[in-house]
């Protein structure tokens, strides 16, 4: 009975069944994220009541935070990928890894970028080196650092454990690296550095928030299942089963 | 309308920072359409001519 | 017992050892990690030339700042822990070349990896001797470079020591990401790429440990950071480190 339990994760690893399971799931996360999203995004832009402190500036709060939380989200689920491909050796959990890689880059981007537009109104100036910021501008160089790695194999079983090594050994070092930017902030902090961190937000500021966040995780596991697709078709090039899928 | 537009005087900031987020969404979805896209045209192409691969 | 440089030689030695040894496990493999550090020792010192030229990458890195900013002692003091550290930094990245290179092309480090012996303590000693051969003179070296920044002598012992402990985690840090870009050419910008988010931490604990000594005051807490972050590394790189081998080498 306990291996019956394990199937469904052992099935997942055949590419052609996780092509065919990723196809026909995109239109259940897709729009219902996209839903989400527009949701919340006027939520945020017109529902919610302008802030005590920061007046109407406050509202990109509702997309640098889901943002960050995403920049952060995905590395982490491209560390798990990574580990799941190293020690089960799943070739569709590298696949999985390899697709994160560019989702999470271009949201640690956007956070950076929406980070710097709310800061320059809040504190004066366009950058900060306050522990978010600075943990995100570290972050974007993992991603760097993993996708750089990748592209410098040319077989793509060797770029897959590399990279993967790489991803967990980056995932184990993001506690340690963000705990230590704190302390260094910490010991420098400037005395109108605006506090970037958990304030303590009415029901009617946070709604559109946690509709947000939830919307941004269900638009990258959307983006996610698109990618491993093409990753899968692009790994599996020889194989039979892609002729009759696109046939049929 | 318009003093929906102005956000209090922060139009400079929440505009851009939101059409920048809007900008890494649409990004995303090209990006990874277009990827699936290539792949399935390339994989059209190796099936119509077998001969090509080792 | 004589060393021989030869992979042949050290091959040799790994596997009669490890046949005629009944002892506890890890005897073998820590026999085995100590020929290896003799011998990448004994090898280093026969191209002496080649250990200066971290130390002299180093000391022009130092220099480059009272050019570029000010020849005020004053001034540079204010800089000089973070002075210190960057060069130690990019030092120590240059110095990882020479790491696995010249093993990785003689078929060296393919021996290691079939020898059935732990290849995570072969490494080991490899980054040991490594960090005796280039970042121990860094260490030493620091405080003069501190000293031709305005850093006063009394804060000499203090900077060795801090330069010490982050200097071994400098070198088993950079040692996974010279595994992991073992097979490429021209790999300096993504090695550094690599290993310098990973290094952050200890550049934080570094130079503030390093700033509080040159002030005088008791850098015993950034210092026990930074000591613990040796030894996280001590004992989880070199088996990354392995893991990074092994997959580079196949």
């Amino acid at each position: 009975m306990a291996a019956m339990r394990w199937t469904w994760f052992h099935r997942l690893a055949s590419p052609p069944y996780l092509y065919a399971l990723a196809a026909r799931l995109t239109p259940w996360v897709a729009w219902p994220a996209a839903l989400l999203i527009v949701g919340g995004l006027y939520a945020g832009l017109v529902l919610a009541p302008p802030d005590y402190q920061q007046g109407e500036g406050f509202r990109i709060i509702y997309v640098h935070v889901p943002s960050a939380w995403m920049s952060l989200m995905v590395y982490v689920t491209m560390g798990v990928a990574a580990a799941v491909g190293l020690i089960w050796r799943m070739k569709v959990a590298h696949a999985v890894a390899a697709s994160c890689a560019p989702i999470g880059a271009s949201f640690t981007v956007a956070a950076l970028v929406t980070g710097s537009l709310w800061g320059k109104p809040m504190w004066g100036t366009w950058w900060e080196w306050d522990p978010r910021l600075t943990s995100e501008l570290i972050l974007l160089f993992l991603y760097l650092g993993f996708m750089g790695l990748r592209a410098g194999f040319d077989d793509t079983q060797r770029a897959d454990r590399a990279g993967a090594l790489l991803a967990v050994v980056g995932m184990v070092n993001v506690p340690i690296i963000h705990y230590s930017v704190i302390w260094w902030n910490s010991l420098h902090q400037a005395p109108s550095v605006m506090r970037f961190g958990k304030p303590t937000m009415p029901a009617a500021m946070l709604a559109p928030l946690l509709v947000l966040l939830l919307g941004f995780s269900l638009f990258f596991a959307a983006v996610l299942l698109v990618r491993v697709r093409a990753e899968i078709l692009q790994r599996e090039r020889a194989a039979r089963w892609i002729g009759e899928t696109l046939r049929a | 309308m318009s003093t929906f537009l102005d956000m209090g005087g922060y139009a400079a900031f929440i505009w851009p920072a939101y059409l920048v987020t809007l900008g890494v969404l649409v990004l995303n979805i090209v990006w990874a359409r277009g990827s699936l896209a290539r792949a399935l045209q390339a994989a059209r192409r190796r099936l119509a001519s077998p001969g090509e691969d080792s | 017992m004589s060393i021989t440089g030869t992979p042949a030689g050290v091959g040799a030695a790994l596997t009669t050892r490890a046949s005629c040894d009944e002892a506890a496990p890890s005897a073998p493999a820590l026999r085995a990690a100590r020929l290896t550090l003799a011998r990448d020792l004994t090898l280093a010192f026969r191209k002496r030339g080649q250990l200066i030229q971290p130390l002299a990458f180093f000391a022009l890195v130092t220099m480059l700042f009272p050019l570029a900013v000010s020849p005020e002692l004053a001034r540079l003091r204010a800089v000089a822990p973070g002075v210190l550290w960057v060069a130690a930094l990019l030092a120590s990245l240059l110095a990882l070349e020479f790491l696995f290179r010249d093993d990785a092309y003689d078929g060296t480090l393919e021996q290691y990896a079939l020898s059935g012996q732990s290849l995570t303590w072969l490494l080991f000693a490899k980054t040991v001797a490594h960090w005796l051969l280039t970042g121990l003179p860094l260490a030493l070296m620091a405080p003069f470079a501190a000293m031709s920044l305005g850093v006063s002598a009394a804060a000499v012992p203090g900077i060795i020591l801090v330069m010490i402990v982050g200097t071994i985690a400098l070198s088993l840090i950079g040692a996974i990401g010279a595994a992991l870009t073992l097979g490429m050419k021209r790999s300096g910008a993504l090695l550094a790429l690599l290993t310098l988010p990973i290094s952050l931490p200890v550049l934080i604990y570094g130079a503030r440990a390093t700033e509080l000594a040159i002030a005088g005051s008791s850098f015993i807490a950034p210092l026990e950071l930074l000591a613990a972050l040796a030894v996280l590394a001590v004992t989880l790189a070199p088996l990354a480190a392995a893991a990074a081998v092994r997959i580079s080498l196949e």
